[in-house]
């Protein structure tokens, strides 16, 4: 699964990025962004106009995009992933990440 | 410790993470606003004495998420830190600010700025707020893993900097010890903070996602928004206007006053109507601009600005441009000045370029004045289908042809683009503008205008003038005094290539003064047939004097003029000055004339073919 096709909402944890080209600046953005493996993120909003762009949040920190640039985000789809993930904070258990 | 050399510090952080605040708090309004040579970022330097009167001079660098520049701002930051760029000496030491809620993501950059290996020390700004988050940062233990010193500092609050001006008092500290080439940042994050960072309570903020879920949600959202542009089109159009009004007449009051001190003559009608009517044309527009600025400022600092662009980014993407580009379009609605002032919100440099180029076409409030004359004087007020009076919709139909225009000219653009051109864009945290930092950054926003703009256009005024004085009508002479001028005969020389598109030479040499400013050329035209002194008088006047002797082709073609013609020096001024080049410049007149032509002609000539 991708980070488009991610319910609103709804959370998952990214599995990686994929870049579309070998020097993709958009992948590359995204990375530093901290979209990295092991993140949980979750949707928060979708575009009025065809929901599309969509904003999600990683830690504390929102982020809008459109669907395209999220179809690089490749989820983990696992459901022992999920249960990783402390439901409360919307983010990973301590042993994962620590949140700020 | 006293040094004869300032020091030299450079502010470096994420977009959002309250530096232009602690810059504003640091140096206060000694500052300077210029561009990089060569490029059109915008270089802010500022200057601060510590306790000790240590000179540091301070450099606030364009805000970057990584040192892999993706704009040409973020290629300044990233030259600047690494101390190649040319004519910008290394920075002595770096000040990396991090927003303290942020730190995930702010420490990355802070970190890639660390592997530089300079002298740096760490800002965890807006630290007041981490408590909020129910979370406590352990500031010394972050330090000591850093190896570089970190102090704390909230940027909205007075005398939040201090700690910041008492760490410049210190020598500067040796640079850190890079990591090892190839380390994992993210990795590197994650056990800084789970070293340094400590949760308190298990509150988390639940304000932001709160008014998120009104703010972006698809139809209250955009409740929202229509609402803020609604009270920011009030206040441009009707707030203003007193202001306007009351500097209009002080300006005529001015002229006026000039003109009984000096005797009658070329000095008299220089300095009335060429320098004073020049400048009064300038500061007329300031109200509106201050608080079209004023509105956008506080949107941009609140975080409300790419919240707007999420909500309309997919209208806007029909265009080819991005969510960030709709508020400078709007606002070109009132005037194309601050309108393209306004472009700097959009980071992508191309869709900053398309955003200024299509931003004349938008029917701002200057044309207004013709389109009622015109309209008034051609246009029979009837109702159409029982709803709408003519009059509005033939208005409202040239409007429409404006945007319309405006969205195929950005596709075509786009055509010759095939990169994609991302929205990625962080949604930053809800906050209340800093009252100081808004009242420094609409300051530079004025004087911006009023010295760079304004002097563009006071000279241009005074050549207009000049044009349109030269030479004086030899005795005895009858007809306007325009008609002998310079202008005139520009005019009739213009004739043979306007006649095709219906001009007659009336018109053409009034469009001359009009190029100062558009409404001018309805006065313009009362001084070609000899009516009326005032506007407002010009224009009763005028309007059954011009049915009676253009044809309605005639009239249709002048308001298919203008839509699009370039006829306003101040918008080419600030692309001027907003692009520091004039090779735009000449593109917007070239097509701009180019459009208003064809669409003149085909105008002219269809309404021909129809009225025979």
């Amino acid at each position: 699964m991708r980070l488009n096709e991610l319910p609103l909402e709804c959370q998952g944890i990214i599995d990686h990025v994929a870049p579309t080209t070998p020097a993709d600046p958009i992948a590359r953005r995204l990375e530093e962004f901290g979209f990295v493996p092991g993140e949980p993120v979750k949707v928060v909003a979708f575009g009025p106009f065809g929901g599309d762009p969509m904003a999600v949040e990683i830690g504390f920190t929102r982020f809008a995009l459109r669907r395209s640039e999220a179809a690089r985000v490749v989820m983990q789809d696992s459901a022992e992933a999920l249960s990783k993930l402390d439901p409360t904070l919307h983010t990973a258990s301590p042993g994962q990440t620590e949140e700020a | 410790m006293t040094s004869t050399l300032p020091l030299r510090v450079a502010l470096v952080g994420n977009p959002n993470c309250g530096k232009t605040a602690l810059f504003n708090q640091l140096t206060g309004s000694r500052q300077k606003v210029a561009n990089y040579a060569g490029v059109t970022v915008e270089r802010k330097a500022g200057r601060l004495t510590t306790p000790t009167g240590r000179t540091v001079q301070i450099l606030d660098l364009p805000g970057t998420y990584s040192l892999n520049a993706t704009s040409p701002d973020e290629a300044v930051t990233r030259d600047v830190c690494r101390g190649v760029y040319k004519g910008e000496p290394a920075p002595d030491l770096l000040i990396s600010v991090l927003a303290a809620t942020n730190l995930r993501l702010h420490l990355r950059f802070a970190l890639e700025l660390r592997q530089l290996g300079r002298p740096m020390i760490i800002v965890l700004n807006m630290i007041d707020a981490v408590r909020k988050q129910g979370l406590e940062i352990d500031v010394p233990r972050l330090q000591a893993e850093l190896g570089v010193p970190v102090v704390t500092a909230i940027g909205v609050k007075r005398g939040g900097a201090a700690n910041i001006v008492q760490a410049l008092d210190e020598p500067v500290p040796p640079p850190p010890a890079p990591l090892p080439e190839g380390t994992d940042l993210h990795a590197e994050i994650r056990r800084l903070l789970a070293l340094c960072v400590r949760r308190t309570s298990t509150r988390h903020p639940q304000f932001d996602a709160r008014l998120d879920r009104w703010v972006l949600h698809p139809v209250w959202g955009m409740l929202i928004l229509l609402v803020l542009l609604f009270i920011m089109f009030q206040a441009v159009f009707s707030w203003a206007q007193p202001f306007m009004d009351l500097l209009q007449s002080g300006m005529d009051q001015l002229g006026e006053f000039v003109g009984t001190l000096l005797p009658e003559g070329i000095l008299r009608s220089l300095i009335v109507e060429g320098i004073i009517a020049g400048a009064g044309t300038v500061i007329v527009f300031l109200p509106q601009i201050l608080i079209l600025f004023l509105w956008i400022l506080a949107l941009e600092e609140s975080g409300y600005l790419p919240r707007a662009a999420f909500m309309l980014d997919k209208l806007m993407a029909s265009a080819g441009l991005s969510g960030r580009s709709f508020i400078p379009l709007l606002s070109s609605f009132a005037c194309a000045v601050p309108g393209i002032m306004s472009t700097r919100t959009i980071q992508n440099p191309r869709d900053r370029m398309v955003t200024i180029l299509i931003a004349p076409l938008m029917t701002c409030s200057a044309r207004l004045p013709v389109y009622a004359l015109l309209i008034a004087a051609f246009v029979p007020s009837r109702t159409v289908l029982g709803l709408f009076n003519l009059h509005g919709l033939v208005l409202f139909a040239l409007y429409a042809a404006g945007v319309l225009s405006a969205l195929v000219v950005a596709r075509v653009l786009k055509k010759r683009d095939t990169a994609e051109h991302p929205l990625l864009m962080e949604l930053p945290s809800y906050r209340v503008p800093g009252l100081q930092s808004l009242c420094i950054e609409l300051w530079q926003r004025a004087r911006i205008f009023l010295s760079r703009v304004g002097t563009i256009i006071v000279t241009l005024s005074v050549i207009m003038w000049a044009l349109s004085s030269f030479p004086a009508p030899p005795a005895g002479a009858v007809g306007p005094a325009i008609d002998w001028s310079l202008a005139g005969r520009i005019g009739h020389l213009m004739l043979p290539l306007f006649a095709f598109i219906g001009f007659n030479w009336q018109i053409c040499v009034a469009l001359i003064p009009g190029l100062a400013a558009r409404e001018v050329a309805v006065s313009g035209l009362a001084t070609v047939y000899s009516v009326g002194a005032s506007e407002g008088d010009a224009a009763t006047q005028l309007a059954p004097l011009l049915s009676a002797h253009w044809s309605l082709a005639t009239a249709f073609s002048l308001l298919a003029w203008y839509v699009y013609a370039p006829q306003c020096f101040s918008t080419l001024a600030v692309i001027r000055r907003e692009t520091g080049s004039w090779r735009l410049v000449w593109v917007s007149v070239a097509y701009l004339f180019g459009l208003a032509y064809l669409a003149s002609f085909l105008t002219y000539h269809i309404t021909r073919f129809f009225t025979g």
